[in-house]
């Protein structure tokens, strides 16, 4: 039979959870804190670059519409024109998923459904790996081997073009879309397989009539995230670029893509030369926005 | 006791020529649609089944009951092969359907063709109630839209749910009630034209009503369909089939009719199972 507390003791204890309110209530702050970071990070980045990006249309009377569809870009004439780089991103991206999406999708649909454990235990961690490759790396490896591998192959004088992009681009990919697709793809539930078996389906055509359809709005985020990675690709797309300023008229030609141009041009421009890179920004930024917007009616969508 | 005997199917081996079981000796007059001889499965290591043989009946409904884990479901998922998608399963003994062989033969397309299945949840498709039931009949090729058009509405119909169904074939499976799913999940076993379905407790998530509903539906069937049919519910059994075998720890304990397991057991065990004193 436990004694009843002295008034002492029932002060002491009091004490004690005042300190633990206290306690609390600091450490709520400091989690809320380090949310506001990220957020506060993301509007000054945001928020300097439309700063920077928008002062020359603002204040120094250069027209947006000639600058999104200007074709010339000569800084030291005040030429700028980034439409040959909106060429260039977007048919690099799209060329990548063209062959990324089914090679990433595929490979998704052998980890999870058919490889045996012991392979897929070979490859998934593989794939994750793909993924933790710095992308200097990439680059230096589409410099190395894909690069001459097409300048000696197609014959070109130059191996650095739009189809290298696509390929290194492809690569990169992978890891994103296989990730993402595996796991949705794993969210089917086993009933749904077993239900298309037992009615007498095969197990491909199961996979391609049930399996994939009701994994579809998660291998939709798959493909949109992989879109993400290669649209912001900088480093690996500089070495196999070729950084012409022209718009491509085919796969061989050397092009720049948006993100090429801001990396190549920071290091020495100034002045306006330095705010219409800013633009450049902006004009990737939204193409990122209008990503992550597509992903997210993709995402809620899948929820019903 | 004679009469156990009477209807029990009993099965001898051709040894001459070993796995063909076209000359099958059967003491009643009764065909056998299924012989299972002798037939042990194991999960890996562990032993799920052991040396189970019965004969079941063509155009009957035949019950498995017994208590969770007894190997039921596990042996009414051989009958198919369903078991062939679980890791590690092996499985000794033969299972003739047919005439044939099932695990000599490596068609399973054909046997599961030809023996369907409901499953336990009622497992449709996030596709439309006509494409899930014209599901089957597409994946055998047919694609003519007049002839699937006849196949779903027989189907439906014989799964009595085209009444509730018909105006909104189009429509989302899902959003149909947990016992329509079931029975449109009936439909789309009974589109295939199968010659066997099995059902591994198919009204285990259903309502009372819904359950008596895809009870009706069975005794119905049967007239068309070799039912195999698993379940917990031992009034069920009781209801809809003709011949009911009793599992235990993976060996079947008793099969006989229907009515004899239930007013007069043979087995002490059985006796104790269906007057509720365990399971």
């Amino acid at each position: 039979m436990p004694s009843p507390l002295t008034e002492k003791q029932t002060l002491e204890i009091g004490k004690s959870n005042k300190r633990k309110y206290m306690l609390e209530k600091l450490s709520a702050r400091i989690f809320l804190l380090c949310a506001l970071l990220s957020v506060l990070s993301l509007l000054l980045i945001v928020g300097f670059v439309f700063y920077k990006g928008s002062h020359p249309f603002v204040a120094e009377g250069y027209s947006f519409i000639d600058f999104v569809f200007g074709v010339d870009w000569v800084p030291s004439e005040g030429k700028f024109g980034i439409f040959p780089m909106i060429v260039a991103s977007v048919f690099a991206t799209f060329g990548a998923l063209i062959i990324g999406v089914p090679i990433g999708l595929f490979t998704a649909i052998f980890l999870a459904e058919i490889a045996p454990k012991s392979i897929a235990k070979i490859i998934s961690p593989a794939v994750q790996l793909l993924a933790g490759i710095p992308s200097v790396l990439y680059g230096v490896f589409g410099l190395a081997i894909i690069v001459p591998f097409l300048q000696n192959n197609l014959g070109l004088a130059k191996g650095q073009s739009l189809l290298a992009i696509i390929l290194v681009l492809a690569i990169m990919m992978l890891p994103t879309i296989v990730t993402v697709a595996e796991t949705a793809i794993r969210a089917v539930p086993k009933t749904y397989r077993e239900g298309s078996l037992a009615l007498g389906a095969s197990q491909i055509g199961t996979i391609f009539k049930v399996v994939v359809p009701a994994a579809k709005s998660g291998i939709m985020a798959a493909i949109v995230l992989g879109l993400g990675r290669a649209i912001g690709e900088t480093m690996a797309v500089i070495l196999v670029a070729g950084n012409s300023l022209i718009i491509p008229t085919s796969l061989t030609d050397s092009v720049r893509p948006l993100t090429t141009n801001i990396a190549l041009e920071m290091g020495y421009a100034f002045g306006t030369h330095q705010e219409m890179l800013f633009a450049t920004g902006i004009v990737l930024f939204s193409f990122i926005l209008l990503l992550n917007f597509v992903l997210a009616k993709i995402s809620s969508k899948g929820g019903n | 006791m004679g009469c156990m005997l009477m209807s029990t199917t009993v099965i001898e081996r051709n040894n001459a020529e070993k796995g063909n079981f076209s000359q099958m000796k059967q003491h009643s007059g009764e065909a056998a649609k299924i012989s299972v001889t002798d037939l042990n499965l194991f999960y890996g290591e562990k032993q799920a089944l052991y040396n189970v043989s019965l004969g079941i009946q063509e155009k009957k409904v035949t019950a498995l009951i017994g208590p969770s884990g007894c190997g039921k479901s596990t042996f009414l998922r051989t009958l198919n092969r369903m078991n062939d998608l679980i890791d590690g399963v092996k499985i000794t003994g033969d299972i003739v359907v047919d005439s044939e062989n099932i695990y000599q033969s490596n068609d399973v397309i054909k046997l599961r063709t030809k023996v369907g299945m409901v499953f336990q949840k009622p497992n449709l498709f996030p596709m439309s109630i006509y494409d899930n039931v014209a599901y089957g009949p597409r994946m055998q090729g047919i694609k003519n839209k007049k002839e699937l058009n006849k196949i779903v509405e027989e189907s439906l119909r014989g799964a009595a749910i085209w009444d509730e169904v018909k105006d909104r074939l189009k429509t989302s499976a899902l959003g149909l009630s947990g016992g329509q799913q079931q029975r449109v999940c009936i439909a789309r076993a009974i589109a295939m034209k199968p010659e066997i379905i099995l059902m591994d407790e198919p009204t285990s998530a259903l309502d009372p009503i819904s359950t008596l509903k895809v009870e009706e539906l069975i005794t119905h069937m049967k007239k068309d369909y070799t039912i195999v049919i698993v379940t917990h519910n031992m009034q069920q059994a009781a209801r809809v089939s003709d011949k009911t075998a009793f599992f235990l720890n993976g060996e079947i304990i008793e099969y006989d009719e229907t009515d004899h397991i239930f007013s007069m057991p043979q087995d002490q065990r059985t006796k104790d199972y269906v007057t509720g004193r365990f399971g």
